[in-house]
């Protein structure tokens, strides 16, 4: 059991992670960075070392500067909603209310959905006039609403899908962490008078806060990693106003097949991310009581 | 490469038996293609490569449906740039200067040596082989081709006091025509709207080309590095699109064009601007008589030109160019073509299909389907230059900012023209 591996041996199986940490992530990462001081060369096009150029295209690129305020949105909207609704969902599935199975399963449906499955459902949602959004709508004479061809309402059609498709997912993390939650602590501060509404602020909320960073920092990975909602349900439109960091990047870089401009967005999305590890892992080690 | 094993043996054992089966000329051949349209498209592709493979025992053939237009571009080229492309596929035709600069495809023309070839290709029809050609070489064989129509619900035009047989032929009728055409509730919801041109994104793009071809101009040219997109025409052409918004003849905001002929099926819109691959869709699914006509235009008729041709990858052997030339001639002789063409609603892009007793027999039934042929004659080609994407983004863009209201029509083609001027000057 506790007999040490030889150290060659060691080494070898060492190796063979590293390769796969070299191969798919560092070399990547650093041909990134390489690309994005060249030019996008091509048959018709001599490849050219361009110092900083597409960083300066970065300045003056509009649709960047568009991309980067909706991906900002998208996030600031996205975390706090899905992680009040996953807690408010926790609490109702773990109160002893008839029917919780139900609800647990039908509250955890939309996270075992493929992402492109969500979309295409709601595509159908949404549909101006034959979707049911606008059946709803229209049940109460309200005229339909172009929720993904207006450039007002496409980007929080988005962010509503992807609460509706986390949320579920977040719900259970709280309720793990609901149920591990002493009753003693519960029953004491009942003891010294204290409301429903005061226990689950002053005893439950600040018990929770580890699944909390832990949910937030999942939430905001996701809010840039996720954009295959972007792909089927609008493509980035109209005017660009649904499109998010990531779906910028595979835009340009795969269907524009500009492979230079695309590195140079994936070196800015790598830093952005960065700073807010960095920024989030401050917070964790300052505010986080693990017990 | 479970396939190649089991053919090698198949090959194998054949010469162990003495047979004459020629291992020489065998190809295992890829074939990606694209679905932009609601039709049975994927069984009938499989079906026609099925009975290729059938004749040409000594060969096989893969069809992979790659999903749309660009998705199919994306994976094709991603494939050539991993060393393993796909042999033969269906691109968009626009996509000829991509692939050209990408240094991917092979021009079919030097691949066509004999007499017999060459007769082959002068067989199509010279509006589809336009944006086939460049620098005097055949890049490319139309095979899934069309154009936009006019798709009418003829009860709606009766119901509206309105002559069934005659849709409207110019941009003034689709407004006054249009404006009979809409139904309101109680409320004052519009329940049924004039007519549908799907604004967003590449669809969008495609149609607008149209209006522009109506006002007697062109977005590009066969060079590919010209972008003509503030023009009198393109300015016409999209506050055209802004009238019938305002005058309540279609949905205000951005119009997609997946949802178009639901819409249209569902009774949402009285008439709708899309594809003639549609067709078949539309035939099937309607509850109501509907006719087709040429798109409404601003100074005459005129249309884009638009859909896929056959590709041929360069990094292929000569067996497998071989089979694949003999595959494209297969799919796009007059039998299969016929198929192609009444399965779907595309155009047959050669004559001779159109002389088969099973087409005679088609457009007799379905005399819809002669008028996108007919239109040919005004159509132009569709919106390409080299950088397509990310040059056709900037019109896309401009298209989508004045239809949601977000910039007027002069700035935003000014801005768009300064920005494609700026990607093709590197080229010109």
């Amino acid at each position: 059991m506790n007999k040490r591996l030889p150290i060659g041996l060691a080494a070898i199986m060492l190796v063979i992670p590293c390769s796969l940490l070299v191969a798919f992530t560092h070399y990547p990462a650093i041909q990134a960075v390489i690309n994005s001081f060249w030019n996008n060369a091509s048959s018709r096009r001599p490849s050219r070392f361009v110092g900083i150029e597409n960083y300066q295209a970065l300045m003056e690129d509009d649709r960047l500067a568009q991309v980067l305020v909706n991906s900002t949105i998208y996030a600031l909207g996205t975390v706090p909603l899905a992680i009040s609704l996953a807690i408010g969902m926790a609490l109702l599935v773990n109160s002893r209310l008839p029917g919780t199975t139900l609800m647990r399963l039908s509250f955890f449906m939309p996270t075992m959905l493929p992402m492109i499955a969500v979309a295409n459902i709601w595509l159908f949602f949404y549909a101006p006039g034959i979707g049911l959004a606008s059946q709803i709508l229209g049940l109460f004479g309200l005229p339909s609403i172009n929720f993904l061809g207006s450039t007002d309402t496409s980007l929080a059609s988005m962010m509503f899908v992807a609460v509706w498709k986390e949320a579920g997912l977040f719900m259970i993390f709280y309720l793990a962490a609901l149920q591990s939650v002493p009753t003693n602590l519960k029953d004491a501060a009942k003891l010294e008078g204290a409301g429903p509404v005061r226990v689950f602020i002053d005893v439950v909320l600040p018990l929770l806060r580890p699944t909390t960073i832990f949910v937030a920092v999942n939430a905001l990975i996701n809010a840039f990693r996720l954009v295959d909602h972007v792909i089927v349900m609008t493509e980035g439109g109209p005017n660009n106003s649904s499109a998010l960091l990531l779906y910028y990047i595979y835009e340009v870089t795969f269907r524009q097949r500009d492979f230079a401009y695309g590195a140079t967005l994936t070196v800015l999305m790598v830093v952005l991310l960065g700073i807010l590890a960095i920024f989030q892992f401050w917070i964790l080690n300052r505010k986080a009581h693990y017990q | 490469m479970k396939l190649r094993n089991s053919h090698a043996i198949t090959i194998g054992l054949a010469g162990l038996m003495g047979s004459s089966v020629t291992a020489l000329s065998a190809a295992d051949l890829e074939f990606y293609f694209p679905v932009g349209v609601n039709a049975p498209a994927v069984a009938t592709i499989q079906e026609l490569t099925d009975e290729w493979a059938s004749m040409n025992p000594q060969h096989t053939v893969k069809a992979v449906y790659a999903g749309n237009y660009e998705e199919t571009t994306t994976k094709a080229l991603t494939a050539a740039n991993a060393g393993q492309p796909p042999q033969v596929a269906v691109l968009l035709s626009i996509d000829l200067f991509t692939l050209i600069e990408e240094d991917v495809i092979l021009p079919i023309s030097d691949l066509a040596k004999s007499d017999a070839d060459k007769e082959w290709i002068a067989g199509f029809y010279p509006g589809f082989m336009k944006d086939a050609q460049f620098e005097g070489k055949t890049y490319a064989i139309p095979f899934q081709r069309s154009t936009p129509v006019f798709y009418y619900n003829k009860d709606a035009f009766r119901e509206a006091g309105l002559d069934p047989e005659t849709p409207p032929a110019t941009w003034d009728e689709m407004i006054e025509v249009g404006k009979k055409l809409i139904v309101k509730d109680d409320n004052g919801n519009v329940t049924r709207w004039g007519t549908r041109i799907p604004t967003l994104g590449l669809g969008g793009a495609w149609l607008f080309g149209g209006l522009v071809v109506s006002k007697g101009d062109v977005l590009t040219t066969e060079t590919g590095t010209e972008a003509r997109i503030n023009t009198p025409a393109t300015v016409a052409s999209l506050e055209f699109l802004l009238e019938l918004a305002e005058q309540g003849v279609m949905a205000p905001g951005g119009i997609t064009w997946g949802d178009t002929p639901k819409a249209f099926l569902e009774g949402q819109t009285a008439s709708m601007w899309t594809s003639t691959g549609n067709l078949a869709f539309v035939e099937e699914n309607a509850e109501f008589d509907w006719g087709v006509g040429f798109l409404p235009g601003g100074d005459g008729p005129g249309a884009p030109i638009g859909g896929g041709n056959f590709y041929i990858f360069q990094e292929t052997t000569d067996e497998e160019r071989e089979a694949a030339m003999d595959f494209i001639r297969f799919m796009t002789s007059p039998k299969s073509a016929a198929k192609w063409s009444i399965a779907t609603g595309y155009v047959a892009p050669r004559p001779d299909a159109w002389e088969t007793p099973e087409m005679k027999a088609y457009a007799e039934r379905l005399p819809q389907a002669l008028v996108a042929l007919d239109q040919l004659a005004y159509a132009e080609r569709e919106f390409a230059t080299f950088q397509r994407a990310k040059v056709t983004q900037f019109l896309v863009d401009a298209i989508e900012s004045v239809v949601t209201g977000n910039a007027d029509a002069a700035t935003a083609l000014a801005e768009a023209q300064e920005g494609a001027d700026k990607v093709l000057r590197d080229y010109q």
